[in-house]
């Protein structure tokens, strides 16, 4: 039997949950605070939080000295365009996984998950000197291909349970009317799945915007996305931290708009299945 | 026209071979049902006419035509499935123009045909709600006028009341056996329950483990079971079976009686026994009575028999309709 909802139960949930809440969101609030500080307020001790000088001077100086348009667009190519490129991949293999199962289906879709449980820094080398020998290092071309591969198994996982959701009998009616396989893709799976589709796009759109092992380590000037352009703030000329705060809030406010506007159409996604 | 002949057809799953080798002739215009118990390979069979599953072997025609090889689409069939599967992001309307759409008809006959559906099946109000917001038997409809535009040459319906429940059941039962009326077209339709083959075929093909039991008609199936199987299957409740001194004299190993057909008495009779369960329907009762050195027996008798728990009764079955059974389980003519 569910307990009474009583109003100090309600008043220690809501407690609770910004608690919580604020603990998950603060790492980014102070980030973006600092940004505001100058250098010396930045690193005082004990710590300030609204009663210091407030500046923009850091976000001026970031934008003289790096060039911040071409990294975001960088980071919305790679983003975009591994991610459009995976689902032209993806669609058509979860598909045939879906509908058509083979003996080994399973197994495939195993393989590919295990790929992403061995550390990527274990293929650097290999990869980094294929890139090398075929001109690819530093190139958006590269990049989105890279990121297409990382992402292709989680894609292809995705939009398999999705595809799995759909049940065998609608398409199967489908044929029955009449439809051949592409009115049958048309009508009838593709409006279905579109949900499904949407949600694993904006997951993998934002999981490509924030990988920062491969950007950092295959991209130097010209295809740098802006992982690239806040890591340029940490190490080369010391930390910085007011500056490498303005930098990580400018990189990180347009996936953050975009994931706050897309909130129920990606929780949705992810829970797919698991509640009817 | 709606011929439907199967020869020799053949259907394994790996290794297992869930019909083998099985012939069949469906008329032009009949009612026929498939029945049988779970797993008895009904709905395999359906979905081989329909095309939806690959025959192993054997030839299937339609209308003539050896339609073996023909994809589902190009097979001029119509199916209702059990689940309805209905296109859950389209409207009634959508839904029931979906086939008439593939087959690239005018559009001016795809609205005249849907709205002459939806008119017979009183779906007119509902065409432009989806699918969630319909009850069970309104999605029923919907399948089936999916089903009727097309104006197929035969109808396959697989299970299609078993999600309904038992009021409407009876409800769509009695309309699609009017549909069947007035459409005349050939109707295959699969269900395990009998009292559903029993009242709406011309003709029942009984089913076991992929194997053609019996075909005829209702009555027939009834009066002249062909073997065991089928005596026990048809008919509601179950008919009775006797093994021993009372089979031995009438030269067959296995007898049976239709409860039906065994007289009550309080004070004489063939077998004595001891009531266990009376079921008072009002027109009926149905009595379960342990007789002695034998199975439990159902009888039915009148609905005003006052019989009870524990009460003495004496049974007798009507000579007449006494169906005997050889060891092989066939009937003894």
């Amino acid at each position: 039997m569910a307990r009474a909802v009583t109003p100090a139960r309600k008043l220690g949930f809501t407690i609770a949950s910004w608690t919580v809440g604020l603990v998950i969101f603060f790492p980014i609030l102070w980030t973006f605070i600092t940004s505001f500080k100058s250098e010396g307020d930045a690193v005082a001790i004990p710590p300030l939080f609204v009663n210091f000088h407030w500046t923009l001077e850091n976000y001026v100086l970031v934008n003289q000295r790096s060039d911040y348009l071409l990294h975001f667009w960088n980071s919305v190519v790679i983003s975009v365009g591994s991610t459009f490129l995976a689902l032209v991949i993806a669609i058509p293999a979860a598909w045939a996984m879906a509908f058509v199962p083979g003996k080994r289906t399973k197994d495939v879709l195993m393989w590919m998950l295990s790929t992403k449980m061995m550390p990527a820094v274990g293929v650097l080398i290999p990869i980094y000197l294929m890139f090398k020998n075929t001109g690819l290092l530093d190139t958006l071309t590269g990049l989105v291909i890279i990121m297409t591969l990382i992402n292709l198994p989680i894609l292809i996982w995705m939009l398999y349970t999705y595809f799995k959701e759909i049940p065998g009998e609608i398409l199967e009616a489908a044929r029955m009317d009449g439809a051949d396989l592409k009115s049958e893709v048309l009508y009838i799976l593709t409006p279905m799945a579109i949900p499904g589709i949407a949600s694993t796009m904006l997951l993998n759109i934002i999981l490509a915007w924030n990988e920062a092992f491969w950007t950092l380590m295959l991209t130097s000037s010209q295809a740098a996305p802006l992982t690239q352009f806040i890591a340029s703030y940490s190490s080369p000329e010391g930390l910085f931290y007011a500056k490498l705060s303005a930098a990580s809030t400018m990189a990180i406010a347009p996936i953050l708009i975009l994931g706050w506007f897309s909130q129920k159409q990606l929780v949705r996604g992810l829970t797919f299945g698991a509640v009817k | 026209m709606g011929k439907i002949s199967l020869r020799k057809v053949t259907k394994k799953f790996g290794e297992v071979a869930v019909i083998p080798s099985l012939d069949l002739e469906i008329n032009d215009g009949e009612f026929v049902v498939f029945v049988g118990p779970s797993g008895c390979g009904k709905s395999t069979l359906l979905r081989l006419i329909a095309g939806l599953e690959d025959v192993t072997d054997g030839v299937i025609e339609i209308d003539g035509v050896n339609a073996t090889q023909t994809p589902p689409a190009k097979r001029g069939l119509a199916m209702v499935f059990q689940s309805y599967a209905l296109y859950p992001h389209m409207s009634v309307r959508k839904n029931i123009t979906f086939p008439l759409k593939m087959a690239g008809m005018d559009p001016a006959e795809q609205e005249r045909r849907v709205a002459n559906a939806a008119k017979v099946l009183n779906l007119t109000d509902y065409l432009e709600r989806k699918p969630g917001q319909l009850s069970g038997g309104q999605r029923q409809r919907v399948a089936i006028g999916r089903a009727i535009v097309r104006e197929p040459k035969a109808f396959l319906f697989d299970e299609p009341l078993s999600n309904l429940d038992a009021a409407l059941r009876v409800n769509m039962r009695l309309e699609i056996t009017e549909l069947h009326h007035t459409l005349k077209t050939t109707m295959i339709y699969v269900t395990h329950d009998q009292v559903e083959a029993m009242t709406m075929a011309d003709k029942i093909v009984v089913l076991q483990a992929g194997r053609v039991e019996q075909v005829g008609s209702p009555l027939e199936l009834y009066n002249a079971p062909a073997n065991i199987f089928v005596a026990g299957f048809i008919g509601s409740p179950r008919m009775n079976f006797v093994t021993g001194a009372d089979a031995d004299k009438l030269n067959a190993k296995t007898i049976g009686v239709r409860p039906e057909h065994i007289d009550l008495s309080k004070d004489a009779g063939h077998w004595k026994g001891t009531v266990t369960v009376s079921e008072h329907l009002g027109s009926d009762t149905f009595l379960h009575v342990a007789v002695e050195g034998q199975d439990t027996m159902t009888v039915r008798a009148d609905g005003d028999v006052a019989a009870r728990y524990g009460d003495t009764v004496y049974l007798t079955p009507q000579a007449d309709r006494i169906h005997r059974f050889g060891a092989d389980g066939k009937t003894l003519k």
